[in-house]
């Protein structure tokens, strides 16, 4: 019998040792889960952002889920007779209805509703912020370009998926936006009508309209999202993360935590408190009532009608642009084209093409695992800041009614402000960036060269006062710091190179003793503290020095003093 | 033999089961790799998958005082998250039941205004407990470890090899010789395609068909109705307001290019009145008729300033001028409203005279070529 037989060296002897025994006999799957396990992912903050975006498309794709068993994609007129008296009797699409039960007849209805709304924007708001993280610090660059591609169509796709989304109530504010996008379409020169009819069945709003948002919203659009997210996963997992430069950081290399259990830990932490703010906006702050302007009617609007906050520079720029309407022969192209289409067009079109227009004008083809940091590449953050500071207007220009009634401006001066400031702010944000980079980049050689500032004023025996410096690594005859500058961050107040002890804590009152935190700061010395102190403090960890971490958290010395050639 | 016949899975017709499958079995036997305790095989086993553990700072010993101040802290915020969603839960079900009603009407209670908050509250702070126990977890109860992991390169050989593969079977299949063939495998795709994308020609929907774009509900001796169905003779409205009318048939207030907003005017912008060239008889009196549709983007235009004469278009900020056959003097429109033709019945309702004279709302290719 196998009972009480001591099993043969390496053989399981728990229960569940046995059975993960048994899997591996079946799938031999032990090598890719430990190779999983031991996947080394960089520690940044920056690096949680597309997270932030994956957890709240999930939290979409959850919520929403639960949306459909309630939701009736059809335009079928109804009379209301829900539980909001305001409304009952009104006549109004079923989808509408759907939508007002949802929100106050299904227990719990309107909280999931509003958290989908907040998981939606804060999908797209998480996307752009990791998309100018990902711009910023030239993560982009080869071999990451079909990333960043994909990255530019999810953000495209998220767009309209929340557009297809907010549509679907079927309320006034959500049709008179859907009245905006059939007049876009009709702007298309040759086959803008056809379009438009297409895309209708007909004149608008017709009665097919919702049930194709609907089909895109909840089964076209989201599996394409799908699959383009897990691409872009599984791209990342195979060519690896970037980090940025540090001690023992290479092109070749990956510093951080293992998957397991660190990375897993902290993910899964952020996941849930992902979902946790969603949870609470989407409980504590209102978003889209869509009862209070009641069903859409094609001669009614309200005033101050505003999108969601990602089609607000859209909206921009159909506010903006001037009233040029060619005409050639009768045949027509309208400004709303420009504002609305050309505008975006423009924009995603460079920022699809950058990575290869960039590669093109630095001629740099060479494979980059390491960020760069903004200051160092001062053409490419102009630029970026260039974009933003256009996106910047037009987005106001979105809400500039409201900014005129807030503000008590003239709405007239709002619009023209929006002209001026689209064509003269962007360069001025180009030239601002562009110093405030050769500025940044200047103080951190001469942090270098001359060592951090001390604040400690010394009188000569000549009489004459100097500010002690200290350096940060071995200098030379002439006092002058011999450590190159190696694209991470340079430290510039002395708490950063461990010239003052942390901060006693306690909120009120002290809560540890002094001579503690001096054992304990005594004792992290040999530990992470200093491994982190050295790796600011050493040059680089470029691959020219053999790409090794340095040695017992001591900082390395010297380095090759190389300038980084700028982008 | 030569190398190549020494690597897995290349055993032959050979009835024996191959090496295992990955790991370096031949290295580590059994016997070795029970002789390493747990951190020497995880250890081990990352070395073997390029990773390196270079630092380990060890969290507060088992048992002292800082690690027993740790666990409380984190077994707290597990704690307090168990007891938010216990109370997501009470308040969830419980609404309606031991508790008041969650349903929420005009002037109820307080308790269903507060329940979407409460409800949203309990369980977003249960979420953000679970959360912040997990990151506390990591920070404070796990040894903080830096690992360095390598990054491969593509191998040449794999290139080379998995090329010839590739190009091999392409061989095999004779493609490159079979010139018939596979010029006529290339219209076959193409015809595939374009079988498989003419099915969207069931959307194709044709906007030319009957003029659709340039006609409205509109037509001669049509009457203008208000919201709730009346006509309306002259007289009925202020001077200086303005009211929103539909066509007296089927579907008018429902209809998205029928919306007309009939305007009458004051004395004093009688006085500066000039009509379009060939529509000076289009008004009635001192009353006019323009269509209520933007030329810009579609959207009701519906904000009436009357001391300016002007219309507002809420969505994009486009101003028509009234007073000068609601030509466009700001924002991005570009074409007047349409006017339309009203005059009186033989009741003294008003009517129209016949559709606008031109399309209504916002412009698009042919917009000048429709008759």
């Amino acid at each position: 019998m196998a009972t009480n037989t001591v099993p043969g060296p390496g053989q399981p002897r728990t229960l569940v040792g046995k059975a993960a025994f048994e899997v591996d006999d079946r799938l031999i799957v032990a090598g890719p889960v430990r190779r999983t396990l031991n996947k080394v992912f960089p520690d940044h903050w920056s690096f949680l952002l597309g997270e932030i975006a994956l957890y709240a498309f999930v939290m979409l794709l959850l919520s929403g889920t639960y949306l459909t068993f309630f939701y009736d994609a059809s335009m079928k007129e109804v009379v209301y007779g829900g539980s909001y008296t305001a409304l009952r009797g009104v006549d109004m699409s079923a989808a509408y209805q759907s939508t007002l039960d949802i929100s106050f007849d299904v227990r719990g209805g309107l909280f999931i509703r509003q958290m989908h709304h907040w998981a939606a924007l804060l999908f797209v708001a998480a996307i752009v912020v990791h998309l100018l993280r990902i711009f910023f610090t030239g993560a982009y660059r080869r071999p990451r370009e079909t990333n960043w591609f994909i990255g530019v169509a999810l953000l495209v796709l998220a767009m309209l998926e929340g557009f297809a989304g907010y549509t679907l109530p079927d309320d006034l504010l959500s049709g008179t936006g859907l009245r905006i996008f059939s007049a876009v379409f009709l702007s298309i020169p040759v086959i803008g009508t056809w379009v438009y009819f297409t895309v209708f069945g007909g004149e608008f709003p017709g009665e097919l309209i919702i049930g194709r948002l609907y089909i895109l919203h909840v089964l076209i659009i989201p599996a394409v999202l799908l699959a383009l997210i897990a691409l872009h996963l599984l791209i990342l997992v195979k060519q690896k993360h970037t980090q940025f430069p540090g001690a023992g950081r290479t092109e070749h290399n990956v510093v951080g935590n293992r998957l397991f259990p660190t990375f897993a830990a902290k993910a899964t932490g952020l996941l849930f408190i992902v979902f946790g703010v969603l949870a609470a906006l989407g409980g504590l702050v209102q978003i889209n009532p869509i009862w209070q302007m009641g069903p859409y009617n094609p001669s009614q609007v309200s005033a101050g009608s505003q999108p969601d906050w990602y089609i607000g520079f859209v909206d921009g720029g159909s506010r903006i642009f001037p009233p040029w309407e060619i005409d050639l022969w009768g045949y027509h192209i309208p400004p709303v084209l420009w504002g609305a289409l050309g505008i975006p067009g423009v924009m995603f079109t460079a920022l699809a093409l950058y990575p290869f227009i960039e590669r093109k004008l630095t001629g740099d083809t060479a494979s980059h695992h390491l960020l760069q940091r903004p200051r160092d590449v001062p053409v490419r953050t102009s630029l970026g800041m260039m974009a933003l500071t256009a996106y910047l207007v037009l987005f106001i220009s979105g809400g500039n009614d409201v900014v005129a009634d807030k503000l008590d401006i003239s709405l007239n001066a709002m619009t023209w402000a929006g002209r001026i400031g689209f064509l003269v702010l962007p360069p001025i944000a180009y030239w601002a960036t562009y110093r405030i980079c050769l500025g940044l980049e200047q103080h951190d050689r001469e942090v270098l060269e001359h060592g951090i500032e001390t604040g400690v004023i010394r009188r000569l025996p000549s009489g004459e006062f100097i500010e002690v410096h200290q350096p940060l690594g071995p200098v030379d005859e002439h006092g002058h710091g011999t450590l190159a500058y190696g694209g991470a961050s340079v430290p510039k107040k002395m708490n950063q190179v461990g010239g003052a002890r942390r901060a006693i804590r306690g909120f009120f009152k002290p809560i540890e003793e002094p001579a503690a935190v001096q054992r304990e700061a005594e004792l992290e010395a040999r530990g992470l503290e200093s491994e982190q102190a050295a790796r600011q403090l050493t040059s680089s960890g470029r691959p020219s020095e053999g790409g090794r971490p340095s040695e017992g958290g001591r900082p390395s010395e010297g380095g090759k003093p190389q300038q980084e050639p700028r982008a | 033999m030569t190398a190549i016949h020494e690597r897995p899975g290349s055993g032959g017709g050979s009835d024996e089961p191959g090496q295992l499958h990955g790991g370096p079995d031949d290295d580590y036997t059994p016997e070795q790799l029970q002789a390493l305790d747990r951190t020497e095989l995880n250890r081990l086993g990352a070395r073997y998958d390029g990773v390196e553990v270079l630092h380990v700072e060890p969290v507060a010993p088992i048992g002292s005082a800082l690690d027993k101040k740790n666990t409380r802290l984190v077994t707290l915020w597990f704690g307090l998250a168990g007891l938010f969603a216990l109370a997501f839960v009470v308040i969830f079900l419980g609404s309606g039941w031991f508790l008041p009603s969650w349903e929420w009407e005009i002037g109820g209670t307080t308790w269903s205004s507060i329940y979407t908050p409460l409800v949203g509250a309990t369980m977003g702070l249960s979420l953000i407990c679970v959360g912040i126990a997990l990151v506390l977890y990591v920070k404070k109860l796990l040894p903080h470890e830096t690992a360095v992991q390598d990054k491969h390169d593509g191998s040449h050989f794999d290139r080379v090899t998995t090329g010839a593969t590739l190009m091999s079977g392409l061989d095999a299949s004779g493609l490159p010789r079979r010139k018939l063939l596979v010029g006529v495998l290339g219209m076959m795709s193409l015809a595939f395609g374009a079988m498989l994308v003419s099915l969207l020609g069931g959307f194709i929907k044709n906007p030319n068909k009957g003029n659709p774009l340039g006609t409205t509900p509109w037509a001669e001796g049509i009457r203008l109705l208000r919201d709730d169905g009346t006509p309306i003779r002259p007289g009925d409205q202020q001077a200086g307001s303005l009211a929103t009318v539909f066509p007296a048939v089927e579907g008018g207030d429902k209809a998205y290019d029928a919306a007309v907003m009939l305007i009458r005017l004051r004395p004093e912008q009688l006085q500066t009145l000039e009509p379009a060239a060939g529509r000076e008889d289009f008004g009635y009196g001192d009353y006019v008729a323009y269509s209520k549709v933007c030329t810009h983007a579609g959207c009701p235009v519906s904000l009436y300033e009357q001391e300016t004469s002007r219309i507002l278009c809420p969505c994009h900020q486009s101003q028509f001028d009234v007073t000068q056959g609601a030509r466009p003097v700001f924002g991005p429109a570009t074409r007047s409203l349409p006017q339309l033709p009203i005059a009186l019945d033989s009741e003294g309702y008003f009517v129209a005279r016949g559709d606008f004279p031109e399309p209504i709302g916002p412009s698009f290719w042919n917009i000048g070529r429709l008759n």
